[in-house]
């Protein structure tokens, strides 16, 4: 069935002359690289295996008597209308059916359940519209969005060719990284609306809620980088909030988190040094670019209706105090910076957006400023009894 | 129509006849009358529906972003989806209930004509609420049919409008459900017992009652989503002790009952077309029924298979499994039902009997999906992909929407007196028995492979199934022009041979209406029948 499939597909695909364009698409389901995943798949064909024959059954039955039993060939009609005994076969059969798939099925279910003996835990939190990784051993934690060059080329009508963009779509700015052969446990939450963490090659997805906690885990065993997509409507950007993971060994996965800790503390100094205008405003920029723009659109003109202008507005041209005030907490679809950006990524955009898109107010806005302010909100934190 | 107006100015009943020009279908309280408004204004809206499917398949007809922003995408999911269901599939059902209920248990109209007047244009009402959302601050809504909070309560000005809608078309649907169940239980002719009644009156009387229970569970659903947006509840909102899968729970004990009023009167023509065209009675009539029933029953108690990945707790993951797959067993009882009515029958293939055969090889694939989709741990890989976009797709399109053309095929000769042009319709069922499975068999390899439904954008290596499909969708949509021309030279006098009364061969057996003359007078049974057809029972 499944090389007739590929027939089919190939057929098809030759007939509107498509072979050639891109050749990796897949039919199936991927196997994926866990022990779960596996046996996912492996229900999978099972499944699909008992309705195919099913519907040999049903199919061949039907059009045997469709070509035998027809006006046209002379067939009479008989008028038989009922069978009890044949009723009671048709129904015991399927019932036998569905109970051996149960079986296998209740099993796979039990053991993807079992969260218990974890020897990590990396929480994820679903954003409008990245992800946000918490790693609750090491402390290492960053958020995780749709890569520059896909956000280009995706703008209605940018003229660049999906095609030309290395895995448009599927490339985030920083990727999820853990190492493998190592049972992880993965919380998931939400911090607006809901959406859904899914990496095909993990096995399962799991909707991440705002207000619960779910539990998830895996334990990859091959190296590589897996990708996936938000598979909850999120709103707008739903479609651009993709997903990957890196799994390592576990020595370059250590060093891996040695590094992240080494960024923090930098990042972190930069918070406390004086910076000057000129550098927050070129720093501001890009951040702009990938926090903002998506909504206030590039030039800061907004969208009538929907999202404010930047250019102009009598806020961000206004008091430096209620700027900043609304970007730390949000009001309404403008999501909650606060906890979004680090004190130096808030100070420039808050000051990029005073002195660039059409505005020139001249003032600015220090990190350590930005730092004490953070430091002022209550941080949505859940308790979670890990170890 | 014009033919059914002069026929009765011959006869000499002194009640009245049609009121005269166009008043007479803002008024009428006429159950064929209200059963042609509904038909007429369903295929209105299929090609409303329809217009925002295709604008959906040219946006995804090729990667990256040509046509819309992703706003405005989402607004046409979450609308494609209202009108298809409120608008299309639902009323085109409660259509034939209009003009076939009283004429298959021999009655003179509905129970309640002015209601049945009254739910119509609150139909009407309903649907242009919904639609003027388009037209709105902010949009339409854009949070798709299931209107999840946290998501919903972004939508703009149309939020409010929306939710009316709901409501007014909820009352509509009421409204014609008490109908139904009234003019069933009170105005059967004499021996018209309730199990001999043809089976997709039986259908529609069970369909009716799920209608009374779920319409107010989406209804408070929705007031619910409109105090927590307005008045300040939080209901739904994880931040006030709200919770936001409550509003999932409520919405598919709604949903999940509401797939089933979509499909159970679509089972139930089926049910009569088969037997027609096989020349044999149906096959295990009192099975149809209590399967039916069974089926009813069963999807009250299933609805958390839509929401296996929300987290729920493993008992009630495991019961929403077993519970899930029980469905496929009435399911399957009614396929083989159907195959063993074809079996030694004598059968011809004119247009309402090739798409019945297509109904039920493409609803059994869409059962098939259904089956693996059960299956809680395999469902976390098909859930919000394109699998299940083509599992629903494939019971609802090729099962309700063929059932729904293959009805209006098998019964308007005998509304209007008319023959179809057959050659046509069956090329208008090639078209579109093909054409379908363009569009939506390959959308079972971009699930799998791992495209998420609702986005409008993918990725590369998603490009050339979308393609394809999107192709089929356009010829399909294209080809449903044809029947409007079919339909239309239907109803103008069609290929001009006059059409007996049984239209169909021996179709009196079968059922009442056909042994009325063709076309139905504008009223019929206004003394009950003394026979009914017992052949089959
Ligand atoms: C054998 C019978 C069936 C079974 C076992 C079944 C099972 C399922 C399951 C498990 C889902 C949820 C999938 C997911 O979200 O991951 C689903 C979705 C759906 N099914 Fe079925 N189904 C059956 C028949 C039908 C029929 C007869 C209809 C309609 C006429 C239908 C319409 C739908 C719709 C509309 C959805 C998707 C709703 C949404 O999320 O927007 N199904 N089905
Ligand atoms: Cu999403
Ligand atoms: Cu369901």
């Amino acid at each position: 069935m499944v090389k007739t499939k590929q027939l089919f597909a190939g057929l098809a695909l030759m007939t509107f002359g498509l072979g050639t364009a891109q050749a990796d698409y897949t039919l199936n389901l991927m196997e994926g690289v866990t022990s779960i995943s596996r046996d996912v798949y492996g229900l999978h064909m099972l499944v699909f295996w008992v309705c195919v024959v099913i519907g040999i059954a049903v199919f061949g039955t039907m059009f045997y008597s469709i070509y035998f039993h027809r006006k046209s060939r002379g067939h009479k009609a008989s008028l038989f209308h009922e069978s009890t005994k044949i009723e009671i076969i048709w129904t015991i059969i399927p019932t036998v059916i569905l109970i051996l798939l149960a079986i296998p099925a209740t099993k796979v279910m039990l053991e993807m359940d079992d969260t218990k003996d974890s020897d990590m835990s990396i929480k994820v939190t679903g954003w409008q519209w990245k992800w946000e990784y918490e790693y609750l051993d090491s402390g290492v934690r960053f958020f995780s969005s749709l890569d520059e060059a896909s956000n280009k080329a995706r703008q209605l009508n940018s003229g660049i060719d999906p095609r030309t963009v290395p895995n448009y779509l599927l490339e985030v700015d920083k990727p999820l990284v853990v190492p493998i052969n190592t049972k992880i446990r993965f919380l998931f939450t939400a911090a607006d609306v809901i959406h859904s963490w899914w990496v095909p090659d993990l096995g399962w997805k799991k909707d991440t809620i705002p207000g619960y906690i779910n539990e998830a885990w895996t334990s990859v065993d091959k190296p590589g980088t897996y990708r996936g997509q938000c598979t909850e409507l999120c709103g707008r950007d739903h479609g651009f909030m993709p997903i990957v993971v890196i799994a390592m060994e576990k020595p370059d996965y250590e060093a891996w988190v040695v590094e992240q800790k080494q960024q923090a503390v930098a990042n972190a100094s930069a918070a406390d040094k004086e910076w000057s205008a000129e550098d927050l405003i070129a720093k501001g920029e890009s951040v702009y670019t990938n926090n903002c723009a998506s909504c206030h659109m590039a030039d800061g003109a907004g969208l009538a209706g929907t999202f404010p202008a930047i250019t102009g507005s009598a806020l961000v041209t206004g008091d430096m105090d209620a700027q900043v005030d609304l970007m730390l907490n949000g009001k309404g679809m403008m999501p909650a910076f606060g906890q979004m950006l680090d004190p130096v990524d808030f100070a420039a955009v808050s000051t990029f957006i005073r002195n660039g898109l059409g505005n020139s107010v001249g003032d600015s806005i220090q990190p350590a400023t930005i730092k004490a302010l953070q430091g002022a909100i209550p941080a949505t934190e859940y308790d979670d009894d890990d170890d | 129509m014009s033919a059914v107006v002069a026929e009765h100015e011959h006869d000499d009943h002194h009640d009245h006849g049609p009121e005269k020009g166009f008043l007479r279908w803002i008024i009428t309280t006429n159950h064929k009358d209200i059963g042609t408004l509904y038909l007429v204004f369903a295929l209105a809206m299929f090609f409303v529906g329809g217009s925002m499917a295709l604008i959906i398949r040219a946006e995804l007809f090729e990667p990256g972003m040509q046509f819309v922003s992703p706003q405005f995408f989402n607004s046409m999911t979450t609308m494609h989806a209202l009108v298809m269901v409120f608008g299309a599939v639902m009323p085109a059902f409660v259509g034939f209930a209009n003009w076939q209920i009283p004429l298959m248990i021999g009655a003179p109209d509905m129970a309640l004509p002015r209601m049945n007047n009254m739910s119509f244009w609150l139909l009407v009402a309903g649907i242009l609420m919904l639609a003027s959302t388009l037209f709105m601050e902010g949009g339409a809504p854009a949070s798709g049919w299931t209107l999840y909070p946290p998501l919903v309560l972004q939508t703009g000005a149309a939020l409010p409008f929306a939710i009316f809608s709901v409501h007014l078309l909820g009352i509509s649907s009421i409204m014609g459900a008490i109908n139904i169940i009234a003019t069933i239980f009170n105005m059967r002719a004499p021996k018209m017992t309730l199990m001999k009644m043809p089976l997709f009156v039986w259908t529609w009387l069970i369909t009716a009652f799920l209608l009374i229970a779920i319409m107010p569970v989406f209804a408070g659903a929705v007031t619910m989503l409109l105090t927590d947006r307005f008045f300040d509840t939080s209901f739904f909102d994880a931040a006030g002790g709200g919770d936001p899968v409550l509003y999932q729970h409520i919405f598919w004990f709604f949903g999940h009952p509401e797939v089933y009023v979509m499909i159970l009167p679509t089972f139930g023509i089926a049910s009569t077309i088969i037997p027609v065209f096989a020349r044999k009675p149906l096959f295990g009539y009192s099975s149809m029924v209590y399967a039916t029933a069974a089926i009813a029953f069963l999807s009250f108690i299933v609805w958390a298979h839509h929401m296996f990945t929300v987290g729920m707790p493993m008992a009630g993951e495991l019961y929403f499994m077993y519970a899930t797959m029980l469905i496929a067993i009435p399911t399957g009882v009614k396929i083989f039902n159907w195959t063993a009515t074809m079996w030694e029958g004598s059968m011809t293939f004119e247009t309402p009997m090739l798409f019945s055969i297509a109904f039920v090889v493409l609803f059994t694939l869409g059962g098939f999906t259904g089956l693996m989709m059960a299956l809680a741990p395999v469902d976390f890989q098909y859930h919000d992909t394109y699998f299940i976009v083509a599992h629903f797709h494939y019971t609802l399109v090729p099962a309700s929407v063929f059932i729904i053309m293959a009805g209006a095929y098998f019964w308007v000769p005998k509304w209007t007196g008319h023959m179809y042009d057959e050659r046509l319709a069956r090329f208008h069922f090639w078209l579109s028995a093909i054409s379908v499975n363009i569009l939506f068999f390959p959308q079972h390899f971009l699930g799998l492979a791992g495209m998420p439904r609702r986005i409008p954008d993918y990725a590369v290596q998603f490009a050339d199934w979308n393609m394809v499909s999107s192709i089929g969708a356009f010829i399909f949509g294209f080809s449903q022009l044809l029947f409007v021309y079919i339909m239309y030279k239907t109803v103008k006098g069609g290929t001009g041979e006059k059409v007996s009364d049984e239209v169909w061969e021996d179709a009196h057996k079968h059922s009442l209406e056909w042994s009325l003359p063709s076309p139905v007078p504008y009223h019929t049974f206004d003394t009950p029948p003394e026979k009914i057809p017992t052949e089959h029972f």
